[in-house]
Formats: C-alpha cells, sequence, structure tokens
C-alpha cells in the first residue's frame, strides 16, 4: 500500500471524510445562525440544544411511535421549528428593543434548561440510532472505503445548503427577507408582514438545526450533550466567516470541518482547538471575518 | 441591521451619572458607609454562625462575580469566558503551592499573573469586534483554555490537581485553620472589591461608563478606548484570577469545572441577578446563587433547569436585578 506523507490513505481519507461531515454540520448551524442574526440580530445561543431536541424527536419518534427515519426526517425538523415559534413569540420578541446582548443571555438560559431537562430524563450516556435499511453498507472507491450513509449526510447537508442560499438570494421570498433585514422599517410600509416574516425566519433556522440533529443521530450517539460542545465550535465558524454572507457560512464551516479532519490525521493533539486558533489568527489579520463585512 | 448600526452596549441600572452627581455628596456616602459597615460586621460574624468554607465560597464568588461586573457593568462589555480566567488561575495556584512548594501568597500572586497575561492576550483579541461578536470570541477562546487543561499533563485531566496545601501565610499563620483561612479569604476579597471600587470611581471608570453609554462619541473626544477597554479587560481578568486562586486554595482542589462554559455563565447570571452596573449587586448574586446550588444539591431537581429558568425570568422581566431594582426604589431618583 502507498502512503501519503507518511499516513496510510485509508487513515487520512477516513479522516477527512468524517471532517467533511463535521463541516457539514457546521455549515448547517452557522447557515441557521446567520440567518436568524440577519433577521433578528440575535445570536441563539439555543442552536445546539435544538440540534440535541432534533435528535431526541427521531429517537422518540422510532422507539415510541414507530416511525423510521425518513418520517423523523420531515417531522422532526417540524416539530422544532414549531418549537422555535413558540420560543419567539413568547419570550425572544419582548427582546428585540433591548440590547442585542439580552438575546443571547436569554437563548443561554433556554439552552440550559432544554439540556438540563433531557440530562434529568434521559441521563448523559448516549442512544443509540439506527441506520435506515435504504443507507446500508458502503462503497469502495479504491483509496477507501465510504459508508453509503456518509455519504449521503453529506449530499443531503450540501443540498439544504445551497437550497437555502438560492432561495434567500434567487427568489421573491428571499427578496423580502434581505429587504427586512437591511431595513425592516420601510419594508413594513410596503405591506408587508414584517413580524410574521421574523417569526418564520426564527422557526426555519431553528428547523435547520433539528434538520441537522436527525442527520447526526446515527452517525453519533442521541445524548442530551451532543449539541453544547458542537455550539462554541459553530460559534467560532461563524466568528471566522463573519455573518454577512450565506455562502461565506456554508464554505467556511465546510472547510474548517476538513481543517479538523486534516489536523486529527497529522497533529491529533491539536485538534480540538484548531479551529480557534483560526479564529484568533483571523481577528488579527481580517477582524470582520473571511466573508464578513465591518459594521 | 443598518438601523441599528449603533454598536451593541448594554444599559444598565447605574446609567444615571447625572443625577448622582447632583445629590449632596455627604449624604450618600453616609449611606454607603452605614451599607458597607453592616456587611462588614455580616462578614466578621459570618464564620461563627455559617459553616466557614461555604462563606468562603460565596466570597471567593463574589469576588469574580465583582471581576466580571466591572466589564459588563460599567464597560458594557460582556465576556462569556471568564471561567477561563478563573480556572486557569486555580490551576496555576494549585501547582505552584503543590508542586513547587510556594507560600500561598506567591501561588495566588503567581495564578493571577497568569490571568492577567492570559487577559492581556484574549482582550487584545476580543477587542477587535463588539457586541455579540465579543460575547462569542471569549466563549471561544475560554473553550480553548478548556481542552488545553484537559489535555495537559500538569492539570491533571479529569482528577485535576487535588490535595493542594493551603501553607501559612507569610510563613507565619497556619491557614489550616479554617479561620485564620476565612479571614484571610476575607481581606482578599475586601482587598478585590476595594480596587473594583476604586477603578469605578476614577477618571478611568468614568470613561469606561462613557464607551458604555456611547461609544463613538467617547472616540470623538479623543479617548482611544481601544486601550481602555484593554485595561478594563486585563484588570477583571487579575480580579477573576484572585478569585479563582484563592478558590484553589479554599477547597484545596482545582478542576475541570472552574474553566467549563458553565462556570461562565454562571458568573453572568450572578451579576444580572443581583444587579449588573452596581457595586454590591454581584455579592448579593453570588449570595443566591451559591447558596440555592448548594440546597440544590440536595434536593433531586436538576440544577442547570433551576438555573436556566433564572437566566430567562431575570432576562425577560428584571434585567434590573436586586440591587438594581432596590436602588431604583429608594435610593437614587
Amino acid at each position: 500500500m502507498f502512503d501519503l506523507l507518511g499516513v496510510p490513505p485509508q487513515v487520512l481519507f477516513g479522516q477527512l471524510l468524517l471532517g467533511l461531515i463535521n463541516g457539514s454540520f457546521y455549515a448547517l448551524l452557522s447557515l441557521g445562525l446567520a440567518v436568524i442574526f440577519g433577521m433578528l440580530n440575535v445570536i441563539n445561543f439555543a442552536h445546539g440544544a435544538l440540534y440535541m431536541i432534533g435528535a431526541f424527536v427521531a429517537w422518540l419518534l422510532l422507539t415510541k411511535l414507530g416511525l423510521g427515519y425518513w418520517w423523523a426526517l420531515g417531522l422532526s425538523p417540524l416539530i422544532v421549528g414549531l418549537l422555535g415559534v413558540v420560543l419567539e413569540k413568547t419570550m425572544l420578541s419582548r427582546l428585540y428593543k433591548l440590547d442585542h446582548l439580552y438575546g443571547l443571555l436569554l437563548t443561554f438560559g433556554l439552552a440550559l434548561i432544554m439540556e438540563g431537562a433531557f440530562r434529568h430524563f434521559y441521563g448523559v450516556s448516549g442512544q443509540p440510532y439506527p441506520i435506515p435499511d435504504a443507507l446500508k453498507g458502503g462503497q469502495n472507491l479504491g483509496f477507501m472505503f465510504l459508508p453509503n450513509y456518509r455519504g449521503w449526510v453529506v449530499v443531503a447537508s450540501l443540498i439544504v445548503c445551497f437550497g437555502t442560499w438560492f432561495a434567500i438570494e434567487r427568489t421573491r421570498l428571499g427578496a423580502y427577507l434581505r429587504a427586512a433585514t437591511e431595513n425592516p422599517v420601510l419594508v413594513q410600509a410596503f405591506g408587508i408582514n414584517v413580524p410574521v416574516m421574523i417569526t418564520a425566519t426564527y422557526g426555519f433556522g431553528v428547523a435547520l438545526a433539528g434538520l441537522a440533529g436527525v442527520l447526526a443521530a446515527p452517525i453519533y450517539q442521541v445524548s442530551p450533550l451532543m449539541g453544547t460542545n458542537l455550539i462554541i465550535v459553530v460559534f467560532a465558524v461563524v466568528v471566522i466567516g463573519g455573518m454577512g454572507s450565506i455562502l461565506g457560512a456554508i464554505v467556511t464551516g465546510l472547510g474548517l470541518g476538513l481543517l479538523e479532519g486534516l489536523t486529527k490525521v497529522f497533529y491529533p493533539e491539536a485538534s480540538n482547538i484548531v479551529v480557534f486558533v483560526v479564529m484568533a489568527i483571523v481577528l488579527l489579520i481580517k477582524p470582520a471575518g473571511l466573508f464578513g463585512r465591518e459594521r | 441591521m443598518a438601523t441599528q448600526s449603533k454598536t451593541a452596549q448594554i444599559k444598565t441600572a447605574d446609567t444615571q451619572t447625572t443625577t448622582i452627581a447632583l445629590r449632596r455628596p455627604g449624604q450618600d456616602s453616609t449611606r454607603n458607609a452605614i451599607i458597607l459597615g453592616i456587611g462588614l460586621l455580616i462578614a466578621l460574624a459570618a464564620p461563627y454562625v455559617l459553616y466557614p468554607v461555604f462563606v468562603m465560597k460565596v466570597l471567593c464568588f463574589a469576588l469574580f462575580a465583582c471581576a466580571f461586573n466591572l466589564l459588563i457593568g460599567f464597560a458594557g462589555l460582556l465576556s462569556f469566558g471568564h471561567a477561563a480566567f478563573f480556572g486557569g488561575a486555580a490551576y496555576i495556584t494549585a501547582h505552584s503551592a503543590k508542586v513547587w512548594g510556594l507560600g500561598p501568597e506567591v501561588s495566588i500572586l503567581l495564578g493571577m499573573g497568569f490571568s492577567a497575561l492570559l487577559g492581556l492576550a484574549f482582550g487584545a483579541l476580543a477587542i477587535r469586534r463588539q457586541g455579540i461578536y465579543f460575547a462569542m470570541i471569549t466563549l471561544a477562546l475560554s473553550q480553548m483554555v478548556f481542552f488545553m487543561a484537559l489535555q495537559l499533563k500538569f492539570t491533571g485531566g479529569e482528577d485535576g490537581i487535588q490535595a493542594v496545601p493551603r501553607g501559612h501565610l507569610f510563613g507565619v499563620i497556619d491557614l489550616n485553620n479554617s479561620l485564620s483561612m476565612y479571614y484571610f479569604v476575607l481581606a482578599v476579597f475586601l482587598v478585590g472589591f476595594a480596587v473594583v471600587w476604586r477603578a469605578v470611581h476614577s477618571p478611568f471608570g468614568q470613561v469606561l461608563k462613557a464607551i458604555r453609554e456611547n461609544e463613538p462619541r467617547a472616540v470623538s473626544l479623543g479617548y482611544r478606548t481601544e486601550r481602555y477597554k484593554l485595561l478594563a479587560f486585563v484588570l477583571s481578568a487579575s480580579l477573576a484570577g484572585l478569585a479563582g486562586g484563592t478558590k484553589a486554595l479554599v477547597f484545596q482542589l482545582a478542576s475541570l469545572t472552574d474553566v467549563t462554559w458553565q462556570m461562565s455563565g454562571e458568573v453572568v447570571l450572578m451579576t444580572l441577578l443581583g444587579g449588573m452596573g452596581t457595586l454590591l449587586g454581584p455579592v448579593v448574586g453570588a449570595a443566591i446563587v451559591v447558596t440555592l446550588e448548594s440546597y440544590l444539591a440536595a434536593t433531586s431537581m436538576p440544577v442547570p433547569v433551576v438555573i436556566g429558568a433564572i437566566f430567562v425570568v431575570c432576562v425577560l422581566v428584571f434585567r434590573r436585578g436586586i440591587v438594581g431594582e432596590l436602588q431604583a426604589r429608594f435610593g437614587r431618583r
């Protein structure tokens, strides 16, 4: 077997694939954060907890109701999205006139409640979630073995990411959304119901997190703590990419996932902190972020 | 977004600097002296009534919260990564006392020095962005410290550094005696509190408030706001380190708990609950949260849920905090 830079290709490509999958989750989550931030000016700290709830809903649908993966893929984001709508209507909407930092504090408290509650009822150990039958097995690509499910996760999240990009940048509804992001008062004056749009945006953003949770369930175990550490890395991703552009969020997420995978191969000790180091470097060189605008 | 291009700064209970200046100074200082005197008496008598380690824990967290409040309450900077300074200093203090065999005062100073340097590095990075980004950057950087504490050899991984000797203060006073330890901790707290008080009531503190209220205007007046913010950040980090180092000696333990983001969140809650931008608020908040946690630990209630619920209630309906609310009702109008 030939070696690549002293590393067997199976190991290298295996880690790169894992990095790509992590990157897909970073992209999905940071995309949701960016969409929410653009409209609400709130950094949604509860995003990780809602991702976790997405995975848990899938698991509960399977174990309590016997509804499989494909049902979960549709229902779980819907349920998480509705939960988001309720949270926005009852709590977040009261804070828009105040400092943005209160939104962060509120969603931090919500994240503690959600994670604490799931931990109380389901413990910290993970629950296994089976891979759906249609996606079992894998392909031998010659240089590596590609499990079908992992390939599906990457393709599915890319489709959702670019679908979102298309919807926001190329459709009429997206144009309203972008306009309302720039100047909500003016858009309202044109007769568009901005409060409803804000609620829908939050619901959509957290539904993306729920979807990421369902996609993640068969790969990682379904556990109450699965969102906590992820969300902090996603925050760093958001700082690196800047929240100015949708494409920026997608590209940064995938890129950093790959970088993390590479670090795992060549210097595993640093794999946990590499994203934060990149963030520090980006802040030194380009404080607004790679794709961000200084405002 | 464009409509809200003004930089995000938290407005707190103490926004009425002008009205305070108009009040007769004598009246205000008499009342403050009375409150401080009563507080001091309670603190002096506390170890005879309550379990000393518990009161020491309250004092350490109160100092930690005061340090945090210096940033959020007076400079409008929300740091979500203060656990890195608190826990980082705890590790350094524990290591110096246990492995190097240094005295408690030197160990604590080393821990504090470490936090100051860390604060300088983190502050220099974080003040390049504002508002929400500032919070996210400090959170991410402190998570880096967490992973380092998890992986480095000297921190002892999941076990932490246990059985840290308290030692003899200045080589004379035996701190294994819980009363001596208590009065030492009280002295440390009072020094820290005095530093915060002095900083807030200095020209430096006034500039910080100006930055909190309106940074572009402070810039236009010729202040180099970046330097003021950085100095405030380093000061706050050092005091958080002082609290963390002292805590390591009190519990004779430095562990991963002290560097987690939950710890950063807890200090935010203490300050929010007590009243951001008030001097005594963080002390009150710390006392309540520590008491509540030790009470909850004995029940089967999940602590994070209760803490999270208090967070939500505070943000939605009780933003001035306890002391801020009292001040608004009875004091400054």
